[in-house]
């Protein structure tokens, strides 16, 4: 790691608690590059996280750092932000977190587009609680919970997330790192409520059980599943299925943003009050 | 400062007024019967003041949300009523773990379940010290009428600041709802209680670390202090230290004893006729508003009859009421549930004492006849 990152770390907490392998190292590398390129300022960052593997992340983090219960993340984090609007905003989250325990504070969010940067690093697994399937887990795939085979279809929080109203939406992968770190990159850049999706792999529990044993096994199968978007388009709906969408997948300009709503509000108030009283 | 006038306002209204009084800068809550009066009131003041509200998508994330707007620096209190303050309990214990100073306000109506929404009840009033899991600090306050209500919220806040505590306002239907003429306070007649800061040592700040009155000094998001907070029981430096039993065992019993301790600050009450009172009705909210009628009537009939209102029910009041009760023979409590605070009462006396609740849970309020019959019944 480039020295001058170091900073963003909290280097005593380290060595981190992640399983060897585990992808959410990756993301959290992905993120601080990202923070960095985009200069934010560390003393005006608050990174709000749920429970969880990856909610673990922000002990690491050297900002201001909140680790709420679980699924809630989102919650909190719209607190602070309409506590002290000058405050830069990002949740972490896990696809259980956010998906499941925390859907409805997820979509809500979106549906604000409060200016919040949302990363969700997704193993399609209940990692902390050992293996118990979560709502992005595929059909037919194997947790503790699932011995069978999973009957639950999985959501595509992505395509949840733009038809909720978030104004910028990307999915990136471990495997991928550098376009991760890009795609985090532009979604802290973005006003509005961004979304990134970092597919991570969980070989402790995910990979084990799915005939993926190693950390290498999951990051080839994310390489053979992953798609860019535009070579994506060229595919029959069929083969679309097979795939996984990467890249920037959702990006408008002109929605307004919940916080800057809120102040016209008070400074409407204000001249109210202020040619009455 | 506008001069003092009498004005008719409700409970919930009033609760409004000395939120903004008392300096709330955020409100997050989601509508329920009988308290949104409180969040449409809030909706309408809080952008005078450069505040901020919002309605969230439950209760649940309003909770979450006030939270985080508190240790963004911001002032922050909810309002809600029995079910929704069942889905508060989570993230109550969060702030109360995490010593996130906030309000919760229950104006309490009929349980369990979505039960009596319309309707007057004191349901609530064992969930507000038990209802999140595991040992933890309890403020909960009650108002009798609608002027308390006002004094009572600035209160609440304030001892939430003091302490760094989430705090309950235990209201009832019948006073969130009451018009009741009063004259409130100018706003320089009121103390308002500030969060105690750090020394601006921002290397070496340790977030948890107490001072000797058991409080942590805290320093807001954004303020240049970069420190960690989490739900996980954690040492001075705010990091979980799940190996230690020391740590684990000693931040809880600093977190209760910081409240438990301090009793002599936070408890108030208030007494009528104890002197001579062989019978003494404990009340609070509304129901003290009928005991103090029954007291009257029972004295007409010879029966020396006395009053306790508790406006602090957490922490209870053991050694005062204790005190109080020791020479009375008969003690009365009247209250909308089935005896929640009767059984704390019990802990007070002694067996030659007796005890006798007056209890409704129909949605009915209790009358001073109710009451008057129990105290005759008693003494006859
Ligand atoms: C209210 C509540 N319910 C359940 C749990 C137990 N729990 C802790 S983490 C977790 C799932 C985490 O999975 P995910 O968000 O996918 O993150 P990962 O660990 O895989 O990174 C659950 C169910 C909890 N802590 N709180
Ligand atoms: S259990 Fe899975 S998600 Fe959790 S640290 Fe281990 S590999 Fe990572």
């Amino acid at each position: 790691m480039a020295v001058h990152l170091r900073k963003y770390l909290r280097l005593n907490k380290l060595p981190h608690i992640w399983c060897p392998g585990c992808g959410h190292g990756i993301i959290l590398n992905s993120l601080i590059r990202a923070i960095d390129e985009v200069g934010l300022d560390q003393e005006k960052t608050v990174v709000v996280s749920g429970i969880g593997c990856s909610s673990r992340a922000t002990g690491y983090l050297n900002f201001n750092t909140l680790h709420t219960t679980h699924g809630r993340a989102m919650a909190f984090a719209t607190g602070v932000k309409l506590g002290n609007p000058d405050l830069n905003v990002i949740v972490l989250s896990g696809d259980g977190d956010s998906a499941a325990i925390g859907g409805n504070h997820l979509i809500h969010a979106a549906r604000r587009n409060i200016d919040i940067t949302t990363v969700v690093f997704n193993n399609n697994i209940y990692g902390m609680t050992s293996g118990q399937y979560s709502p992005l887990t595929p059909k037919g795939a194997y947790g503790t919970t699932a011995p069978y085979g999973n009957v639950d279809q999985a959501f595509n929080l992505c395509d949840l997330m733009i038809s909720s109203g978030a104004s910028y939406v990307g999915r990136g992968a471990t495997y991928h790192a550098k376009q991760l770190t890009t795609l985090i990159t532009s979604a802290l850049d973005h006003k509005g409520f961004s979304f990134v999706e970092g597919i991570s792999q969980c070989p402790t529990y995910y990979g084990r059980r799915n005939n993926l044993k190693t950390a290498v096994d999951m990051l080839q199968w994310q390489k053979d599943v992953t798609i860019k978007k535009k070579a994506a388009e060229k595919l029959s709906p069929e083969e679309q299925q097979e795939k996984i969408m990467i890249g920037e997948l959702h990006k408008v300009a002109d929605r307004p943003e919940y916080v800057e709503e809120y102040e016209k509000v008070i400074e409407k108030v204000s001249k109210k009050e202020g040619t009455t009283g | 400062m506008s001069e003092k006038k009498p004005q008719l306002i409700q409970g919930n209204e009033a609760c409004v007024k000395a939120a903004i009084a008392a300096g709330i800068k955020f409100f997050a809550g989601y509508p329920i019967t009988p308290s949104s009066e409180i969040a449409e009131g809030l909706a309408e003041e809080l952008p005078k003041v450069s505040g901020r509200f919002i309605q969230m998508e439950d209760e649940i994330a309003s909770m979450g949300a006030i939270i985080g707007g508190s240790l963004a620096g911001a002032k922050s209190m909810t309002a809600t009523s029995g079910p929704g303050f069942s889905l508060k309990q989570e993230n109550l214990g969060f702030a109360a773990m995490a010593e996130v100073p906030c309000v919760v306000v229950n104006v309490q109506r009929g349980g369990p379940s979505t039960g009596a929404p319309t309707l007057p009840s004191q349901g609530d009033m064992m969930q507000a010290k038990w209802g999140t899991h595991g040992d933890h600090p309890a403020i909960a306050l009650c108002p009798a009428s609608v002027r308390e209500t006002f004094d009572l919220t600035v209160r609440a806040i304030n001892l939430s600041e003091k302490y760094r505590t989430p705090v309950v306002l235990l209201i009832d239907e019948v006073i969130g709802h009451m018009r009741e003429n009063v004259v409130l306070p100018t706003q320089d007649e009121l103390e308002i209680v500030e969060r105690k800061k750090p020394a601006k040592d921002l290397d070496n700040y340790l977030p948890y670390k107490a001072d000797d009155d058991m409080i942590p000094p805290m320093a807001n998001y954004g303020e240049g202090y970069l420190f960690h907070v989490t739900g996980l029981s954690h040492d001075e430096t705010g990091f979980p230290d799940l190996k230690n039993p020391d740590v684990i065992g000693g931040l809880t019993e600093r977190l209760v004893n910081k409240v438990e301790d301090n009793k002599d600050d936070i408890v108030e009450y208030s007494t009528e006729n104890l002197d001579d009172a062989e019978v003494v009705i404990v009340a609070y909210g509304s129901a003290a508003r009928t005991a103090a009628t029954a007291m009257d009537q029972a004295r007409e009939k010879g029966i020396k009859t006395g009053l306790i209102t508790l406006k602090t029910i957490w922490p209870f009041p053991e050694e005062i009421l204790t005190d109080l009760l020791k020479d009375v023979k008969t003690v009365v409590v009247p209250e909308m549930n089935l005896g929640q605070i009767k059984g704390e009462i019990k802990n007070c006396i002694n067996l030659s004492q007796n005890i006798v609740g007056v209890n409704r849970v129909d949605g009915e309020l209790i009358t001073p006849a109710e009451i008057l019959e129990a105290i005759v019944k008693e003494e006859s």
